[in-house]
């Protein structure tokens, strides 16, 4: 954490960062690090003991949310089944319902017993329950807060949980600045030196750059960088993660991961759904700002970073920094990039609306609902290998994936006829649904004739490896409670995404209504059009 | 589920059935990453087989079952495959006549995945050095479990002499809940522990071995005491500020008091036998922990 360039964060903010941050390292030290690796019972090679948290209590906003009840408390469940959650772990909820303790543990009840991964076991929802509270409130009401603080310090005592507070803000960015500043208010922000205290944020991290500079300046003047957990829950995923098992635990890969044998790289993330009931949260944000800026641009980083010297957090979001700040615009911003709307058209073999007829978009609407756009990467490896990053909504099917696609071979020895039909050599990284990595290569099709064709070589994880490879809430929130950042994206990091994004978002803002495209099928024509420019195709997902 | 019988084959008839199971099912495609070895008697297979295949929905295998029938018999080889919807995987059960029973190995080699680990695993009876079996010798690594073995507490305490890196027990898998409670404990400062004591039912093998390994990492005497059970059921750790104690009266809940705070309930399920061997299956590396333990405990029995 104390490398890199604070002169991109407002000077005020990256001081307060400096200032609280040894302070706070040296406290984490004493209470996790040191006590663990002094653990008599704990040792390296002992891999059968698996992470668990410290004494904690998870104080979570915005209880009643859709992401709360379908991931978060199933999440939290499953890590107790898993034994991953420590004794004494508790939950308080906060919201602004007329509610007590038991209510709270009913919808968690509810949640679980509807959302959760692994089975429900009588035992552990008894151990969880106990730990359940609730604090009735309003944001802005004073009393409210310090009725929270007490029930935490009261907490502290009954349930052994030491100080150590995680605060999930799982509430619209507009209510951050209230939320914080109450925490800070009641001095639940910093604890005794012996103690942890972190938030945790979900995406959006803004809307461009100026105000994701608002938004840290928020958290940043009451807690320090470090314990700010940013969460994209696509960094929690097991197929993300094996990017980087896929390119620094091999040798088959990394010599041609490069520009001498890459000619592009395709990252997409379709999805089949419209916009739903989101009408408020998605008119004016659009695609883009809400897919590309951070979970394409961070599948970007993690496939085009060099090799991290380690996987502690900080070798791993330098690594990525840098290669965020090598990515380039293209100069023509008309010509390399597309966007798009959809109309209404048959989805799956149902009619659907179009955008513009949702409940909720006003008249003028210029939002996109998908975008595509094509970046180069300055640098050694990558330069003259565009990337190209496309997301949508109502597209064909749900689909995220990366693919690599290599140049074709210098020389084919067979009759024009015989490769007619050979497409590019791909791998394939599938992030969902059905996880795994697909090989494209050239096969000979069996008989008497030379006929060379492609064929799909296939590692799903489904077969490969357990049925119930943890959730990336949960792998997310166990992180959080232990303290290891490694996977959330550092506020740098969400800053160069914006750099990145925000000349484009102006540039489609002078730009007018976009291109309709018929729900159900795969973008706007300027979308193959801009491929076809470069004398390349979309993948057909 | 596709199952089919071979009566009196051969390895390689096997394998060729296999693949044209495999593609008739339309899914040639393997992608298993182990295969386990079975090596059980008739009673134990149906048990044997079910935990197997559980454990197999984590790990794709494809699962080789062994069962020595009447050596007096003529020389025979049946097998029973099973493809398809209860497995991920493959299971073949192989019934030995004979002779044969001898050279159990000889079917199961050319039968092995390629290139991928091979577990073996021993639910009831075990050879007296897993590794010097022909079947051992096979494996990377070697599972067995003292707590079927006619005398378990006795079972244990002689692991150590047959040891060889990639063995392990059961016995101790099924401490990992209880291990990693203990561990959580401690990782908050506690004053240096100066004795403790594990009780259990009566033979409980993995008591000695919760001892053992308690006490080789806190460097203070652990005794084991009985217990009317079921399993494990205390354990009580001196400390200089007090007493760390897990009390299971139950079979799946217990409590956790330490010095200076509250008591606080915990699950501590006793583990299904596919839940153990998903655990086992999960890192092959060879277990330096258990190491220590299992020679620990044999010190101390050669020394009382």
């Amino acid at each position: 954490m104390t490398e890199g360039s604070p002169g991109r964060l407002p000077e005020q903010a990256a001081h307060v960062e400096e200032a609280v941050l040894a302070a706070s390292t040296a406290a984490v030290a004493a209470t996790t690090d040191a006590v663990v690796a002094a653990n008599p019972l704990r040792d390296p090679s002992d891999k059968r003991l698996p992470r668990v948290a410290g004494p904690c209590v998870l104080v979570l906003f915005g209880v009643t949310g859709d992401l709360a009840r379908k991931k978060l408390l199933p999440a939290i469940y499953d890590l107790a089944n898993r034994g991953l959650l420590p004794p004494g772990f508790s939950l308080v909820g906060f919201a602004r319902r007329e509610w007590r303790d038991q209510d709270f543990a009913q919808l968690t009840y509810d949640a679980v017993k509807q959302h959760a991964r692994t089975p429900f076991r009588e035992e552990v929802w008894k151990q969880l329950s106990e730990g359940i509270f609730f604090c009735p409130g309003e944001f802005t009401d004073d009393g409210a807060f310090d009725a929270l603080a007490m029930m935490l310090k009261e907490i502290d005592e009954t349930r052994g949980t030491g100080g150590n507070y995680g605060f999930y803000l799982s509430v619209p960015p507009k209510f951050f600045p209230v939320v914080v500043e109450q925490l800070k208010r009641t001095d639940l922000a910093h604890g005794p030196d012996s103690s942890w205290r972190r938030v945790v944020i979900e995406k959006p991290f803004g809307h461009d750059l100026k105000s994701a500079h608002e938004l840290n300046a928020i958290t940043s003047a009451v807690f320090p960088e470090s314990s700010v957990f940013r969460i994209d829950h696509y960094l929690g995923k097991e197929t993300v993660q094996n990017i980087m098992a896929l390119r620094f635990a091999n040798n088959l890969f990394e010599p041609i991961w490069n520009r001498g044998y890459v000619d592009h790289v395709q990252i997409t993330m379709a999805e089949d759904i419209g916009i739903g009931g989101r009408a408020g949260y998605y008119d004016g944000i659009g695609a883009a700002r809400d897919v590309i800026q951070n979970h394409l641009l961070q599948l970007l980083a993690l496939v085009a970073m060099e090799d991290p010297t380690s996987f502690e957090a900080d070798s791993l979001r330098r690594e990525k920094e840098k290669v965020l700040k090598a990515v380039r615009l293209p100069q023509d911003l008309a010509r390399s990039t597309a966007r798009g709307r959809y109309a209404a058209g048959w989805q799956g073999g149902q009619p659907v609306i179009g955008y513009a007829e949702e409940e909720g978009i006003p008249a003028d609407s210029i939002t996109e609902t998908y975008a595509a756009i094509k970046l180069e990467i300055a640098n050694r490896r990558w330069a003259g290998v565009p990337f190209y990053l496309r997301t949508g909504k109502r597209l064909g099917r749900r689909v995220t994936e990366v693919a690599v696609v290599f140049q074709k071979a210098p020389h084919l020895p067979f009759s024009k006829d015989d490769t007619e039909i050979l497409g590019h050599n791909a791998l394939v990284i599938r992030v969902q649904p059905d996880e795994g990595i697909t090989v494209r290569f050239g096969s000979k099709v069996p008989g008497t004739a030379m006929e060379v064709r492609d064929v799909s070589m296939d590692f799903a994880y489904g077969e490969s490896f357990m049925e119930s490879s943890p959730e990336a809430y949960e792998r997310l929130l166990l992180d959080v409670l232990i303290g290891d950042p490694p996977l959330f994206p550092h506020q740098r990091e969400v800053e160069l995404s914006w750099k990145i994004l925000d000349p484009i978002e102006e540039f489609w803002a002078s730009q007018g209504v976009p291109e309709d495209y018929p729900a159900g099928t795969w973008g706007p024509a300027s979308a193959d059009e801009m491929m076809a420019r470069d004398g390349r195709v979309w993948r057909r997902l | 589920m596709t199952s089919f019988m071979l009566s009196d084959t051969t390895a390689s008839k096997i394998s060729s059935q296999l693949t044209h199971l495999r593609h008739q099912m339309g899914s040639p495609a393997v992608g298993m990453v182990l295969t386990l070895v079975v090596v059980c008697d008739e009673s134990d297979q149906y048990d044997a087989v079910r935990a197997a295949t559980e454990a197999a929905r984590e790990h794709p295998s494809r699962i080789l079952v062994v069962i020595a029938r009447d050596p007096a018999e003529p020389n025979r080889l049946d097998a029973e495959l099973r493809v398809g919807e209860s497995t991920p995987g493959e299971v073949i059960l192989l019934r030995l006549y004979g002779e044969l029973t001898r050279h159990a190995d000889s079917v199961v080699s050319p039968l092995l995945l390629t290139d991928t680990p091979v577990v073996a695993w021993w639910p009831r009876e075990c050879p007296d050095v897993p590794a010097k079996d022909p079947i051992g010798a096979l494996a990377l690594r070697r599972i067995v479990d003292a707590r079927a073995a006619a005398g378990p507490v006795k079972a244990i305490a002689s692991r150590a002499g047959s040891y060889v890196p990639g063995d392990t027990d059961l016995a101790w898998t099924r401490l990992t809940p209880w291990r990693s409670l203990l561990a959580a404990a401690f990782d908050q400062p506690v004053g240096k522990v100066k004795k403790g004591v594990v009780e259990a039912a009566a033979g409980h093998p993995s008591a000695p071995l919760l001892a053992a390994w308690l006490g080789e990492r806190l460097g203070a005497p652990v005794k084991v005491v009985e217990s009317d059970g079921p399993g494990l059921t205390r354990v009580m750790l001196s400390t200089v500020d007090g007493d760390i104690t897990i009390i299971r009266s139950e079979a799946r809940l217990a409590r956790l008091s330490r010095p200076g705070q509250p008591d606080r309930q915990v699950a501590l399920a006793r583990r299904a036998t596919s839940e153990l061997l998903a655990e086992e299956l999960r890192r092959l590396d060879p277990d330096e922990v258990y190491e220590a333990a299992i020679r620990r405990i044999s010190k101390s029995s050669r020394s009382s």
